[in-house]
């Protein structure tokens, strides 16, 4: 698994606005690797750096190990599929998949079976004489992506290409492109704000807030050890309580004392809390470590959403048990499902000063899934 | 009330095409009278094609109308991808910059040309008004009326189709003219339209630009004028008209069309 794109402490500055902070950050062979966060967090930039329509302020990019950032972005081995598609209007769908291998001076039998070839991996066969102005927004999402494959790239850049579609759509376009991504063994950088395609699709996900990057990590590393408050809110939801981390392996908030499996913080530091809705247990009130009121109860299918107050936070809980609106009920929490993060500005780990690829290192490997070492420096 | 309207409406565009009407069936008068008519005949325009004066003028006006076209719409185009792609606030004072000749009198536009040019010529020590003067005299005023008809087109432009192509491996050139140059075409036609005829029309720029030996139409009628009200000028007034009022037709019929089309693919 070799590094083939590199990012080494990229700063992008736009008049007086930093958008990107000292971004680093590694991408291997055949990873899907999503860019994830809010809008404005610098990750449609970084895309565009990778792509070369944007020059970072400061910074280096690596592509196999050589510089690609004196390279200009028609010389540069990747092709991208933009957010709102950029067909070219004045072609039909087989002139625009065709464009790149015209440029490549390919034969004409060539670009006829070739074009042939990814319109029926796209699902579009039949479609060669049609107008792209024509076409449904998913029909032109496939040529997009047609049209940026048939040059057999090394990286597929996307710009949230699911942006523009229905729900149902987005989902069987989430399936196609993972599989799509698996059988050519292509590597894709992806970006979106949806955390819930993050999940489904992603090898590795870099989370994504303010310029910086938060986290590092597999689907299930970023959903289940979330480095900080911020992530673990944006993936899926969380009860983030402020608490105070008395010393190691023993956390107070909401005025009792957990047991809980994270070290390091150091003694009587103020901390956040971030427990699961899914993590939260009902119980008898008697057994219960915290009791409250429910408040409010929705069925949603799978599970019942319901807020409990306990008179110093209202949390949220999932449950397949549903409990009685306006009944007491009790709450306790397993030690291994409750969060410690460091409160934000003091944390070692959620600005990536310096270099920070050793840090990326470590999390993208995901080697090492200890609770205790998101926060060991 | 409606009766009121249609009349109102009637005499509205009496005034406004009584004059030019006039001037029109006095150009088939046989007679050489301005008021009276002596039936109809061709003879002012035959005499008009025999004039050498005036088909000199005549090749005058459609060369300076092409070549000024061609660099006009050629400048004005580049120009305009250029303006597009700045900052929205230079942009701004740039468009500013680029309607004001639009809207100056002719009258300042041609004699500040002249007085740029003489400038010149004393600047280098040499050269005259005459073709080359009236021809860049024609394609400063026509600039701003390309810009501004493909202007708009390139608001309109999906702003990653350039990307998109240098993506593919399109170097920039190819990129622009395979890909934006598509696109733009309407409005470039348009605009390079909307120059030929206001090349065609114009006389107080030119007059101001060019020497006694070098005339356009425009001012061959008013060379003419000042020696007597001769009905060959009325055949030669009804031509330009005609022709004027062709290329309007044309670029309104070309407009609606645009429209059309647009809506239908919305």
């Amino acid at each position: 698994m070799s590094r083939l794109i590199e990012l080494v402490g990229i700063t992008k500055v736009f008049g007086t606005q930093t958008v990107l902070d000292n971004i680093s950050l590694y991408i291997r062979q055949n990873e899907f690797v999503t860019l994830l966060g809010p809008s404005g967090c610098g990750k449609t930039t970084t895309l565009r750096i990778i792509g070369g329509f944007e020059q970072p302020t400061s910074g280096g990019l690596l592509f196999n190990g050589q510089n690609l950032l004196s390279t200009p972005p028609y010389k540069r081995q990747l092709n991208t599929v933009f957010q709102r598609y950029a067909l070219f209007p004045n072609m039909n769908v087989a002139e625009n998949i065709a464009f790149g291998l015209k440029i490549q001076k390919a034969s004409r039998g060539e670009i006829q079976t070739q074009v042939a070839n990814m319109l029926k991996m796209v699902n579009l066969e039949g479609f060669e004489k049609r107008n792209v102005a024509s076409l449904s927004g998913g029909q032109q999402q496939r040529v997009a992506i047609a049209r940026a494959l048939v040059n057999k790239p090394k990286v597929l850049l996307l710009d949230e290409p699911l942006g523009a579609l229905d729900l149902k759509l987005r989902k069987e376009m989430q399936v196609e492109l993972k599989a799509m991504q698996q059988s050519l063994g292509i590597t894709f950088v992806y970006v979106t704000h949806d955390q819930e395609e993050a999940l489904t699709m992603s090898d590795t996900i870099v989370v994504m807030n303010e310029g910086k990057i938060l986290q590092i990590g597999t689907p299930e590393d970023i959903y289940n050890e979330p480095n900080c408050a911020f992530v673990a809110n944006f993936i899926g939801e969380s009860n983030i309580i402020p608490g105070l981390m008395i010393e190691d392996y023993r956390v107070n908030f909401c005025s009792r004392e957990f047991k809980c499996i994270d070290k390091g913080l150091g003694k009587n530091t103020n901390v956040e809390v971030v427990v699961r809705p899914e993590d939260v247990e009902i119980t008898s009130p008697e057994s219960g470590v915290l009791t409250g009121v429910v408040e409010n109860v929705i069925f949603k299918g799978v599970h019942f959403e319901m807020r409990i107050n306990t008179q110093n936070f209202i949390w949220k809980v999932h449950s397949t048990v549903q409990a009685q609106k306006d009944s007491t009920v009790g709450i306790t929490i397993k030690p291994e499902l409750i969060h410690v993060m460091p409160l934000r500005g003091a944390t070692p780990l959620a600005n990536s000063n310096g270099f920070g690829s050793h840090l990326a290192a470590s999390l993208l490997h995901g080697d090492n899934n200890a609770p205790g070492e998101k926060v060991a420096e | 009330m409606m009766h009121l309207k249609r009349f109102y409406l009637g005499l509205m565009l009496f005034f406004m095409y009584a004059p030019i009407l006039v001037l029109m069936v006095f150009s088939f008068n046989d007679s050489r009278s301005r008021n009276t008519w002596g039936g109809f005949s061709l003879r002012w325009y035959v005499e008009l094609f025999n004039d050498p004066h005036t088909q000199l003028a005549l090749r005058n006006t459609i060369l300076i109308a092409i070549f000024s076209t061609i660099l006009a719409t050629i400048i004005g185009t580049t120009a305009a991808v250029g303006i597009d792609k700045l900052k929205k606030r230079s942009r701004m004072v740039i468009m500013g910059f680029t309607r004001m000749p639009v809207m100056m009198p002719d009258i300042v536009t041609g004699l500040a040309l002249m007085i740029l040019f003489l400038f010149g010529f004393r600047i280098v020590g040499f050269g005259r008004l005459g073709f080359g003067t009236l021809l860049i005299a024609h394609v400063v005023f026509n600039v701003p009326y390309v810009i501004l008809s493909v202007i708009p087109r390139l608001r309109q432009l999906d702003p990653n189709l350039y990307e998109a192509a240098l993506d593919l491996g399109s170097s920039p050139i190819r990129a622009f003219v395979q890909v934006i140059l598509p696109e733009l075409w309407p409005g470039v036609i348009t605009g390079a339209m909307l120059a030929f005829t206001l090349s065609v029309d114009d006389f107080m720029v030119s007059f101001f630009t060019t020497s006694p030996g070098v005339q356009n139409l425009s001012i061959r009628i008013f060379a003419m004028t000042r020696r007597g009200v001769d009905p060959r000028i009325n055949a030669l007034s009804t031509l330009i008209f005609v022709a004027i009022m062709l290329m309007l037709f044309i670029i309104n019929r070309r407009d609606q069309r645009l429209i059309k089309k647009q809506q239908s693919e919305v």
